[in-house]
């Protein structure tokens, strides 16, 4: 069992880390994730919503809905965590 | 030999954050421990959150945190502030994991009040029987 | 081991002076850089989720150093399922909002209708509103996930 998981996980990494060469170097500014729309939130949201923090902007307005399904999913492990382990008192 | 030297130095985050995530991977497949397959999973979430992070790292640029009359007057160079979407990405991601860790350690002493164990192997006898 | 789980079964481990002092003096301010990490969230790093977890490790600090009886007293626990219920409901409410006011869902700017000023000056405050939300939900939510997971959901001893 261990070797079989030993044998999967270097495998997984090799292939992995024969997909790793086609990225953009560490830091590199003309990185294709750094260049398509990104530039766009940085130089527009100050304009837009007069808020300094890009990352706070961009959770709270621009990905509003994301943040608003994430608090839901928060909520839920509550209500779950609450639902399979509390025991009633009597 | 020279050349993969070259592309480890210049990808060595990469390098690390794949070596990371695989054992993660490892623990979750191999270990027989509920608890040490949780920790597993935590390991390769940690991979992929430093992986996204350093995704939108630029060279000699600041945090996203900008001077607000000064953009608004001059505006802003993007090459002089980071990448903020993956930041915002792994932001929420972090949540999703604290909330998946909750509910797995949970459901964890749950099985431990029904069966007695975390074994995987122990409570499958268990369930057979 | 052995040793230790003995000890701490007759509640002597942990049980002390200095940790109970330190604990009372730090727990007022961690809960205030919370709030000031929740409110600045805009201009410096942080946020709801951030400063929500800091409130809840607040009160989780109050109940490792204490009891779990202690912390009850200080923030019971119908208290934490309100305000937890109330922060998602500030937020999926501010979205309802704007979409019953006339604009989209989710779009803050539409509150203008409610309080008449700048629309680009409503996103700032729409976003410190949801914040807010996020803020008071991660914190019953912390809270909870505590509770339930060390005292096996019998909510009476703790660790």
């Amino acid at each position: 069992m261990k070797a079989i998981a030993l044998l999967a996980s270097v495998i997984t990494g090799a292939v992995l880390l024969y997909g790793v060469q086609d990225f953009a170097p560490w830091a590199d500014p003309t990185s294709p994730a750094s260049t398509h729309v990104a530039s766009y939130y940085i130089e527009n949201t100050v304009r837009e919503t007069y808020i300094p923090n890009i990352v706070t902007a961009v959770l709270g307005d621009y990905r509003g809905y994301d943040t608003m399904f994430e608090t839901v999913v928060i909520f839920c492990a509550g209500m779950a965590v609450i639902c399979v382990l509390r025991r009633s008192k009597s | 030999m020279s050349g993969l030297t070259a592309e480890i130095v210049a990808k060595y985050n990469y390098w690390l954050y794949v070596i990371l995530m695989m054992v993660g991977l490892y623990a979750m497949i191999g270990k027989r421990n509920l608890v040490k397959k949780l920790l597993g999973m935590n390991i390769f979430q940690t991979a992929i959150i430093l992986f996204y992070v350093s995704m939108g790292v630029k060279r000699d640029a600041g945090i996203p945190i900008v001077n607000k009359y000064e953009v608004l007057k001059n505006g802003i160079d993007a090459a002089t502030v980071v990448n903020p979407l993956p930041h915002v990405l792994m932001l929420t991601a972090i949540v999703v994991s604290v909330s998946v860790t909750g509910v797995a350690l949970a459901v964890m002493l749950r099985i431990y009040r029904e069966y007695g164990t975390l074994e995987e192997d122990e409570i499958l006898e268990k369930i057979g029987k | 081991m052995k040793h230790l789980q003995e000890k701490a079964a007759l509640r002597e481990f942990g049980d002390n002076q200095i940790i109970r002092v330190s604990t009372r003096i730090m727990v007022p301010f961690i809960q205030l850089f919370g709030l000031y990490v929740i409110a600045h969230g805009h201009v410096s790093p942080g946020g709801g989720f951030q400063g929500g977890v800091l409130l809840g490790a607040s009160y989780i600090l109050l109940a490792l150093a204490f009891d779990l009886k202690t912390s009850f007293k200080n923030f019971s626990e119908s208290m934490n399922g309100i305000l937890g219920n109330v922060g998602a409901l500030i937020y999926v409410g501010t979205a309802v909002l704007c979409a019953l006011v006339g604009g989209l869902f989710l779009d803050y700017s539409a509150l203008t209708a409610l309080l008449p000023i700048d629309p680009i000056q409503w996103r700032y405050l729409g976003v410190f509103i949801v914040e807010v939300g996020v803020g008071l939900a991660v914190m019953s939510i912390m809270l909870s996930l505590y509770w339930d997971l060390s005292s096996g959901g019998d909510m009476d001893e703790g660790l």
